[in-house]
């Protein structure tokens, strides 16, 4: 576990980092929380020639809120998530993610940006981002842009991030009045990725699903909605019978593999079960329970 | 957990036995101050990183190293040819005199086999070399189940003159009497299970600095191991340096757990490559390297038969298994045991016969067997006999409780003579479990359940009442490659009262530093504090077998009673001249011996040893010190009862142990705050194989758990509360009574786990479930029987 030889750059602001992307392109990669690329290199499967250390620029590691968004810095660790009062009071299903993620140690270090820019299906962020909605602010060489997070995952450990732009911040949309959501994951132990995860945000108006986006975890390669379950639900009445037949939508139309953590069969059922789960629990915190 | 039954003779300024004193050794590990082989730095020290083996099986058609050895900083690359070349170095004895490839010349036998080892001058670049060998392979056939290795069709050591998978066979008990029970009882039962291969995952991995002073040709090795002095012999034999030219220091040891026994091919890849180079060596395998190529455990088959008459009581139990040895025979159990101390597998029942049968096959997997946190198999046996009581007790529709009680070995039975020719030294199986009984709350817990089960929930109780067989071992049958089992004990005392003891026995981690200084300290009266224990320095440390299956206490334990008794046999001479009386006159109180009727004529312990160096009888040797080598008449036989209780999630099938009492009897206690936490740690460990661990290989023979994402050891959170109690039954053959505590909570928890989830869904018709109980076993069985949330 001794990685290969590699150059490193320690620049302290995002132009200067997105300077030296730009000039070593392909061989260069950016080092934020380093908890999934140092483990990737220390196997040695991944051998980046440059390594572009952001945690030396100011200002990228906040929580904050303003009128319309949560505006979380992509250098924000997942401690800094778990213990923040605004998101454990406002936005609990980021408090349930953060405080699942890896362990104690490793969230001191790990950063949201990192976490949604590895792109990895069994990270715990991705499912609930898109179960957000929520928007990916990049920076590159011609200045800031704006990405949804629909278009943002768009293979495994692919992103539409171009090579030499930086995640800079991500917006959650402030949930309107009636809004509640819920993040569950299944593991093995405390630590583990998941076996399944399932993000649930939606938002109740007169005693029916107004909106209600469902995002899994590890159960396909790239991260997924649970569409045809959330399509299901839209407009209906909440009550028990549906929530199992959302729970069997989402499971039927999530594509995961057989591996330690579980058959394909195992997992889909657990997509089932989960997803029942998470539904009632945001709908408890849309009516107010947190 | 109370201390009543705990015996305390001496004050608390002595701290000898009994007294809760806290660890010597703490202040430097929680202080980062230890020193671990890694730690070890030497001038001009270079460094081993080892080439290894992509496939399971297969033919090595060419080793091309030259780019590696093209490489700036890297001075040698070692084959198996180079180590034929040196004095057919490429083959070493194993500790059950089994052979097993160093590196290999023809073909490898199992993945992540050594194939070259590499030195360079930085870690770094031995490692950029590594991937710079070209290996060409020719794919064998794998051999991974052993009953397909049996069948001869690939043979993995075809060095061998025999060519079969076939490695020994081996009985204990008697066939006949068994046979004949059996047809005479009225309920048979038959369960086959299998114990799968598991890691000890100690969190230091293996590792080894070797330095060869070619000036003096003295080789000195700093090395991760537990029995530093049967190294040196082995080390001694197979390189033909004499032993007094070869010094191992095992320094602080990060948990061995029966791991650092054998000797693997990196320890042996790097002292040749120390002599080569003529310079310090050092070898540190990584995480994925010890996941993978050393240090496995268990990987039993077994199929178990046990008997009972119409009373319900035990009557006979007939066990055949399979052992995966892997591809050697590398474990290290006593040379006349190769399936260990298995035939403890009675259990702590009373019953008319038994008979055990093991075979033992090489398949293409590491050499696996070393006896984890367990003497020599008795986890395998102990599993195997508490599912076959609780199927039993299911079956006849008895309580668990209940039946155990009736089937018990009796008080008055020790020494119990076991069906399988064990002398159990003592034991009072129905208090402990009584006992348990009562921390849990057992007869309320059955209520429960049975409202719960009404209610369609699913809780189970599940019962371990095991017996341990450990301090390997009396001479007469113990050996490990024909050196006799004993253990050793130095004493010095000093001038000023003061001491030195040194001691056979190498700990890692169970704070023998403090255990032998309050055996001492209870012998003589010397304040523990005052008393400075030494080991794993086999230039200083008496010979000794090492830290193992629960030896230590059992054996360099007496030794240090034994030489503290030899010293305070002579300061009782002394004291007699000083005192100008009798030896009959003086009796010895804690610290000193006192002239009987006149309390204030004594002579303390510190006073005597003064005079032992300043004024001592004439005609008598001056000094104070002792050696003891002690050849223990008998094992020992701790014993205990787990009671688990468990809730499952029928939407997901997690399995969440709510309870888990535990009640210990290791016989007199040396220090009841290190007892508990060895079993604390033990049961952490045994809570590992029932619900978390397997080494996992795919049919090709590559394993698939080779990092701790995927060898799941459980975390604080995963861990419920142990409630610990204890019973204490001394030894009666052991000089203070001790019967030795590492292993018991490892060997008897497991069990007790699968019981109680097997017990939570025995109304389903679930008789047995396999370790580890995963969610997802759990998962099938219920949506199998139409539950859901
Ligand atoms: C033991 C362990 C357990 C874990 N368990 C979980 C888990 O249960 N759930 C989970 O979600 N995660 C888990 N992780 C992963 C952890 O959360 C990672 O830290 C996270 O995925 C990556 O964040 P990072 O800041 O460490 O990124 P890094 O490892 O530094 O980088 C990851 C990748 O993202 C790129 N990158 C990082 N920041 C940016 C940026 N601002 N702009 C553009 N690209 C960027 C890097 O170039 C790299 O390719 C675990 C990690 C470990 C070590």
């Amino acid at each position: 576990m001794i990685p290969g030889k590699f150059e490193y750059f320690a620049p302290t602001s995002v132009s200067e980092a997105i300077g030296l992307l730009g000039q070593y392109g392909s061989e260069a990669k950016i080092l934020a929380g380093g908890q999934s690329l140092i483990p990737a290199m220390r196997f040695r499967l991944a051998q980046p020639e440059i390594l572009v250390d952001i945690n030396r620029i100011q200002g990228l590691e906040y929580v904050r809120e303003t009128d319309d968004y949560l505006e979380i810095g992509a250098l924000t660790r997942e401690s800094a998530i778990e213990k923040s009062t605004i998101v454990q009071q406002r936005y609990p299903m980021l408090a349930d993610t953060a405080r699942v993620i890896a362990d104690p140690l490793v969230r001191n270090m790990a950063t949201i940006g990192g976490n949604l820019a590895h792109a990895d299906p069994a990270n715990d962020h991705p499912a609930t981002i898109l179960a957000y909605n929520a928007r990916i602010v990049a920076e590159g060489p011609g200045g800031e842009r704006i990405i949804p997070v629909d278009d943002f995952f768009i293979g495994i450990f692919e992103t539409s991030l171009e090579r030499d732009e930086i995640l800079k911040e991500i917006l959650i949309p402030s949930p309107p009045g009636g809004s509640g959501g819920a993040y569950l994951k299944i593991e093995r132990k405390v630590g583990d990725y998941a076996v399944v995860g399932v993000a649930v945000q939606l938002t109740m108006e007169d005693g029916l699903f107004k909106s209600i986006r469902i995002g899994l975890t590890n159960v396909s390669s790239t991260p997924m909605r649970a569409r045809a379950a959330e399509a299901l639900l839209v407009g209906q009445t909440p009550e028990e019978a549906l929530f199992d037949k959302a729970g069997r939508v989402a499971a039927a139309e999530c594509e995961p593999w057989a591996d330690l953590r579980g058959s394909e069969e195992y997992k889909r059922d657990l997509v089932r079960v989960v997803t029942k789960r998470a539904i009632r629990k945001a709908i408890e915190r849309a009516n107010g329970v947190l | 957990m109370s201390d009543t039954e705990v015996r305390i003779t001496t004050p608390p300024d002595v701290c000898g036995m009994g007294h809760r004193m806290k660890r010597k050794e703490d202040p430097r590990f929680i202080q980062g101050a230890g020193k671990f082989v890694d730690d070890i730095k030497l001038p001009g020290m270079l460094y081993l990183d080892i080439v290894r083996s992509p496939h399971a099986h297969a033919k090595i058609l060419n080793i091309d190293a030259s780019e590696a050895l093209a490489l700036p900083g890297v001075l040698a690359v070692i084959t198996g040819k180079d180590l034929q070349a040196a004095g057919n170095l490429h083959w070493m004895p194993t500790l059950m005199s089994d052979t097993q490839m160093v590196l290999p010349i023809e073909k490898v036998v199992y993945y992540a086999q050594e194939v070259c080892a590499i030195v360079a001058t930085t870690r770094y670049i031995a490692a950029d070399a590594i991937e710079l060998v070209k290996v060409d392979y020719e794919p064998l056939p794998p051999v991974m189940d052993p009953f397909e290795a049996l069948k001869d069709k690939v043979i993995v050591r075809d060095d061998k003159e025999k060519k079969t998978n076939h490695v020994w066979h081996w009985e204990a008990g008697n066939k006949d009497a068994t046979d004949e029970v059996f047809a005479r009882s009225s309920k048979t039962i038959q369960q086959k299970m299998y114990i799968p291969r598991i890691h000890v995952s100690s969190i230091e991995t293996c590792g080894m600095v070797a330095s060869w002073d070619k000036i003096n040709e003295h080789m000195t090795i700093y090395m991760t191991s537990q029995a530093p002095h049967a190294h040196r012999t082995v080390i001694s034999l197979v390189s033909g340096i004499p032993e007094n030219k070869i010094r191992v220091i095992s320094p602080d040891i990060g948990g061995g757990f029966g791991g650092k026994v054998p000797v693997y091919p990196g320890y042996v890849c790097t002292i040749v490559a120390s002599l080569v180079t003529g310079k310090p060596v050092k070898w540190i395998e990584d995480r994925s390297e010890n996941l993978q190529a050393d240090s496995f455990a268990r990987d039993y088959h077994i199929d178990a038969q046990m008997s009972a008459d119409e009373n319900g009581n035990i009557t006979g139990l007939r066990v055949k298994t399979l052992a995966d040895d892997g591809a050697a025979d590398a474990a290290a159990n006593p040379s006349k045991f190769p399936a260990g101390l298995y035939s403890i597998g009675t259990g702590s029942y009373n019953m008319e016969a038994a008979h055990f049968e093991v075979d033992a096959a090489y398949t293409t997997k590491p050499p696996g067997g070393v006896a984890y946190r367990c003497s020599f198999r008795v986890t395998e046996a102990v599993h195997m006999i508490e599912r076959m009581t609780d199927i039993m007790a299911h079956d006849l529709g008895e309580d668990p409780a209940a039946f155990r009680l009736k089937n018990f070995i009796r008080k008055e039975q020790f020494p119990y003579h076991s069906p399988t020719g064990w002398e159990y030294d003592s034991g009072d199986y129905h208090r402990a479990l009584l006992l348990a009984m009562e921390m849990i709350g057992y007869e309320d817990l059955r209520k429960e359940q049975a409202e719960k089960r009404a209610r369609g929930e699913l809780m189970g109780i599940g019962i371990s009442s095991f017996t341990e067989v450990v301090g390997a071992g009396p001479s007469k049958d113990f050996d490990i490659l024909g050196i006799k089992m004993f253990d050793s004990c130095e004493i010095r005392v000093h001038p000023t009262g003061s001491a030195l003891v040194r001691i056979g026995v190498q700990t890692q981690g169970q704070g023998h530093e403090t255990t032998f200084a309050q055996i001492v300290a209870e012998e003589l009266g010397l304040p523990a504090s005052s008393i400075k224990v030494e080991h794993g320095d086999t230039d200083t440390a008496p010979y000794g077998l090492g830290t193992y299956a629960s030896r230590s206490t059992p054996t360099a334990g007496a030794a240090a009673a034994m030489a503290a008794r030899k010293i305070r046999e002579k300061a009782k001479k002394i004291a007699a001249y000083l005192l100008e009386a009798n030896e009959e006159d003086l009796e010895w109180d804690v610290n000193k011996f006192v002239v009987k009727g006149s309390p204030n004529r004594s002579k303390t312990i510190q006073e005597i040893a003064f005079a032992a160096y300043t004024n001592h009888p004439q005609g008598m040797e001056a000094g104070m010190e002792a050696v003891n080598y002690y050849d223990p008449p008998n094992l020992t036989f701790p014993f205990g009862s787990y009671i688990c209780v468990v809730d499952i999630d029928k939407g997901t099938g997690e399995i969440k142990v709510r309870r888990f009492v535990a009640v210990d009897d290791c016989g007199n206690i040396i220090n009841p705050l290190i007892v508990e936490g060895q079993i604390h740690g033990g049961l952490t460990m045994g809570l590992a194989p029932a619900l978390f661990e397997e080494i996992v290989y795919d049919e090709n023979g590559q394993n698939l758990s080779g990092t701790f994402m995927d060898y799941l050891l459980p975390t604080s959170m995963e861990t419920p509360k142990w409630e610990v109690g204890k019973t204490v039954t001394p030894s009666p053959h052991h000089p203070i009574g001790a019967k030795g505590v590492g292993e018991s909570p490892t060997v008897g928890a497991p069990p007790a786990i699968a019981n109680a989830v097997v017990d939570a869904l025995w109304h389903l018709g679930v008789r047995h479930l396999e370790i580890p109980i995963t969610p997802q076993k759990v998962w099938k069985i219920l949506r199998e029987n139409g539950i859901d949330e």
